[in-house]
């Protein structure tokens, strides 16, 4: 009898708002195909694009509603510490900071790839995201510096 | 067909205005928009408010032409499906953003002669006309760039972390909230 020594799967949280930061999370999918991936993202007409995982809804907020704000870090607070990944990734924005704000507290490796749209800076959960990403990237090579944000591809 | 969309998150009535003139001019009658609760509705089109992510992908694959605003939900769909799409950029000077974001990313793309741009509503009708005229481009690949995905698969593969201690979080917090 062979014994499977290699049947844990990584589980992945994969989080990101709506629009093209959800566009773009579905396009890195393929880098984790030997992980589990458990979504995070603001709108329920997403959950038909992913049938067969696990999937969480959270509201989304801009830094300029703070109760909002409040309400979504608890919110993702809550459902990293029942999942308990060992790898988040964020597209972006609001829901994605929090994720590796709190993954990292929970001992996950982080991953933050920040828009394509974000062509002449960073975005500002982009750049606060920095220091709780493991992996802190930007989709553009002029906007790499040593420290990070790196440049290591793009989604397109 | 024709479709327009703004997006999922806020109207854009300077858009549909603009494309609602052109659809009378032309008349065209196929023409089909999603409006985001925009307070313009259009007397020329057919609208909307939301359409959900399968049949916003159906309905690209069935249009001639995209309409939409310089959000990349909008371009990478259009892009997959190989269609050509006129962008008009949101503006933060007509509050339709925070930012200049889409103006930068409507001029990179357009000189990378991915998409077609039309910086503000007076440029939509000429762009339009011009956009029936181009023939459908060869559909991207629907993954991210072979270089993102190895770089991702290789951070995975090591193993450096650091785990945050309180202190992080609250500063991380305040950082935020501030």
């Amino acid at each position: 009898m062979s014994v499977n020594t290699n049947i844990y799967k990584n589980k992945v949280l994969a989080v990101a708002s709506s629009g093209g930061h959800w566009t773009q999370l579905l396009r890195v999918l393929p880098a984790l195909t030997s992980s589990e991936i458990v979504f995070v993202t603001v709108l329920e007409s997403y959950r038909s694009q992913v049938p067969d995982n696990k999937f969480y809804l959270v509201n989304d907020a801009t830094r300029w509603n703070k109760l909002r704000l409040i309400v979504l870090a608890l919110r993702v607070a809550w459902i990293v510490g029942q999942e308990r990944p060992d790898v988040v990734v964020s597209t972006g924005a609001a829901p994605g900071y929090f994720a590796m704000l709190f993954g990292r507290l929970f001992g996950a490796r982080t991953i933050w790839i920040d828009s394509i749209t974000n062509i002449e800076r960073l975005s500002m959960s982009g750049a606060l995201a920095g220091r709780h990403a493991d992996l802190w990237l930007t989709q553009w090579p002029h906007l790499a510096k040593a420290k990070g944000p790196h440049y290591g591809g793009s989604v397109l | 067909m024709i479709l327009v969309t703004v997006g999922s998150q806020v109207p854009f009535d300077r858009l549909i205005r603009a494309v609602d003139e052109w659809a009378q001019l032309r008349g065209r009658t196929d023409v089909f928009a999603q409006i985001a609760d925009g307070s313009y509705h259009p007397a020329h089109m057919r609208f909307t408010d939301f359409v959900d992510p399968s049949e916003f992908k159906r309905l690209v694959g069935e249009a001639q032409v995209i309409v939409s605003h310089a959000g990349m939900g909008s371009i990478i769909t259009a892009l997959e499906l190989g269609k050509p799409i006129v962008v008009m950029p949101r503006r933060a000077c007509f509050r339709e953003t925070r930012n200049d974001h889409q103006v930068a990313a409507a001029k990179h793309f357009g000189e990378m002669g991915r998409i077609i741009v039309a910086s503000d509503e007076l440029e939509v009708a000429d762009k339009l006309d011009y956009s029936l005229t181009v023939r459908s481009s060869a559909r991207i690949d629907t993954k991210a760039s072979p270089r993102l995905i190895a770089t991702i698969q290789d951070f995975l593969k090591g193993t450096s972390t650091e785990q945050h201690s309180l202190d992080d979080i609250t500063s991380g917090l305040h950082n935020v909230t501030r």
